[in-house]
């Protein structure tokens, strides 16, 4: 294979006919069931569903958190296996849904965030905290605190700089902010905004909230049953213009209570 | 005389406070609010003191409570024994809570805790507690009431287990439900259908619902009425077709921060903070005193 340089256009992440089961025999589930997708580089792509539609399965298999029964992942062009190598690592950070899971209880910031910076063997770890924790906005004064003196905002900064601090190209969002409120989710959208701009970043979001997938995203994957039921651009005003059935119903669903509508929500096979 | 007879509850300058090393921290401050057999939200932020409100009510509040004025359709909860305040919560009054998996009990199935709580509510025959239980489980549109009635918590979905505490809510038929984040962990859709049971049950039965929740406008678009609470505060008292008229800085920053009233590419607004939000009411106005 030839070397050659990414375009902005190429795509990094490709998944293709992409396969996750669990259990077996009569207990098969296929929590992904052939799904293929790319994302460009600097992209933001949003992948929304149901509980159970299998949109965190893909984020955790690309993580290597799960492991793929059919199908390829393939990181700048290069198909990925089931064992991840460090520096896969470094190009590759996740940020997960609860801010109050994600975090060593009984490690203090500065330690969560040395410890990526030692496992990689990166010199100068004083510099590169105090620059990653400025970057999310984090004052100083919490370096030596603990996870549990922290606010959920402040946790979710904390857990967002310790995924860059590896410098990485891609973010894998799981859920980013369904565990915090509104003002505080605004907050943490400003922040994953600006910095996808600073640091030129891809992002591959997880969301049940089609409100805050169509604000941050390019494009939006709805996932239903393990599948992909529709890829949606979404334009400069957010719109998305969905066709499928399913999508419409998520629409409808997310406007508010309307007895009529609701009504009429039926059961997509 | 006949708003008299309409009112459900009354809670005049309810306070809950909690002891701590740093002196005492007041969860619920001074709040006040009449309703009757209506919907109304109870909305905020984490931490504002909207859950302990619902807690104090019903005597479950683990803090120290005091109102003026504590009275349910007549009664003066705070004057209850432990013994009369049990007959009345539970059966008079019912509570949901947020999360299914941790409200029902893991080790028995669903139909066993149903008919305990059926038989220990209302006096009942066995067989007569599970007649009533399968009855309230198709009303809360349960299809197949049967199968469901030997599972046991861990082998249903979120959905299905937040509709049987409704259920199981329901079997005494309480006057005044109040649901505490009932649909927060639920899909959209699932979301609104179990808020179309409980809109039901309020048409139908005329109960009163307190819904508690952080989520602005699906609360507006499904109560009569909202009660913003911060730090312990009701700041502002809505009705719910109104909500985007809101006066005070705190509801206006609530709606103006969601993504879905944002323009892409531009930033969300942040909520800014005042201090004055924390003792500083609305007068009829709207203006900030």
């Amino acid at each position: 294979m030839t070397l050659k340089q990414q375009d902005k256009t190429d795509p990094v992440i490709e998944i293709e006919g992409l396969s996750i089961h669990f259990g077996e025999g009569d207990q098969l589930v296929k929590a992904v069931d052939h799904v293929s997708l790319s994302v460009p580089s600097q992209q933001s792509f949003g992948l929304v569903g149901e509980s159970g539609s299998g949109k965190s399965t893909i984020l955790r298999s690309l993580a290597g958190l799960n492991h793929h029964c059919g199908g390829e992942i393939r990181l700048e062009g290069e198909a990925l296996s089931n064992k991840r190598s460090k520096a896969f690592y470094k190009k590759v950070q996740m940020v997960f849904q609860d801010p109050y899971a994600s975090l060593h209880p009984r490690h203090t910031i500065d330690k969560i965030l040395t410890e990526p910076l030692a496992i990689h063997g990166l010199k100068h770890p004083e510099k590169r905290i105090a620059e990653v924790m400025e970057q999310v906005a984090l004052p100083t004064k919490f370096r030596f605190r603990y996870s549990h003196q922290l606010s959920g905002g402040q946790r979710q900064r904390v857990a967002i700089a310790r995924a860059l601090i590896l410098e990485p190209k891609i973010l894998l969002l799981d859920e980013p902010t369904s565990a915090l409120d509104v003002s505080i989710q605004a907050e943490i959208l400003n922040l994953l905004n600006q910095l996808r701009e600073e640091l030129s970043l891809t992002y591959l979001l997880v969301s049940h909230d089609l409100a805050v997938v169509s604000y941050m995203c390019e494009q939006v994957a709805v996932m239903q049953h393990g599948k992909v039921v529709e890829l949606l651009q979404v334009d400069k005003n957010g719109n998305t213009n969905a066709q499928h059935p399913y999508t419409q119903q998520l629409n409808l669903a997310s406007k508010g209570y309307d007895r009529q509508v609701i009504d009429q929500f039926i059961e997509h096979q | 005389m006949s708003e008299q007879q309409n009112q459900l509850l009354e809670v005049k300058n309810l306070n809950v406070t909690f002891p701590s090393v740093h002196g005492e921290i007041h969860a619920v401050r001074d709040i006040s609010f009449k309703m009757g057999r209506e919907k109304i939200a109870i909305v905020g932020e984490s931490g504002s003191g909207k859950s302990q409100t619902g807690r104090a009510i019903l005597g479950l509040s683990p803090g120290n409570v005091n109102a003026q004025q504590l009275i349910f359709d007549g009664t003066d909860l705070q004057a209850l024994s432990p013994r009369d305040y049990r007959e009345i919560r539970g059966k008079r009054i019912s509570m949901v809570m947020q999360d299914p998996k941790y409200s029902l009990n893991p080790v028995m199935t669903v139909g066993k805790q149903m008919i305990e709580a059926c038989q220990i509510q209302m006096k009942v025959s066995k067989k007569q507690a599970l007649s009533r239980c399968m009855e309230m489980l198709e009303a809360v549109r349960i299809r197949n009431p049967q199968r469901v009635f030997n599972t046991y918590p861990h082998e249903i979905s979120g959905g299905m287990g937040q509709r049987i505490m409704i259920a199981m809510m329901l079997l005494s038929s309480p006057d005044l439900l109040i649901a505490d984040e009932p649909t927060s962990a639920l899909d959209v859709t699932v979301q609104l259908q179990v808020l179309a049971i409980m809109d039901d049950l309020v048409k139908e039965r005329g109960m009163g619902l307190i819904l508690i929740s952080h989520d602005l406008p699906l609360v507006a678009s499904f109560c009569d009425r909202i009660l913003v609470m911060y730090a312990g505060r009701i700041v502002e008292e809505l009705e719910a077709d109104k909500l985007q008229d809101a006066k005070h800085p705190y509801t206006r920053g609530l709606l103006s921060c969601l993504p879905s009233n944002a323009v892409k590419g531009e930033a969300l607004s942040i909520m800014q903070r005042q201090d004055n939000w924390l003792n500083d009411s609305l007068d009829a106005q709207g203006n900030l005193v």
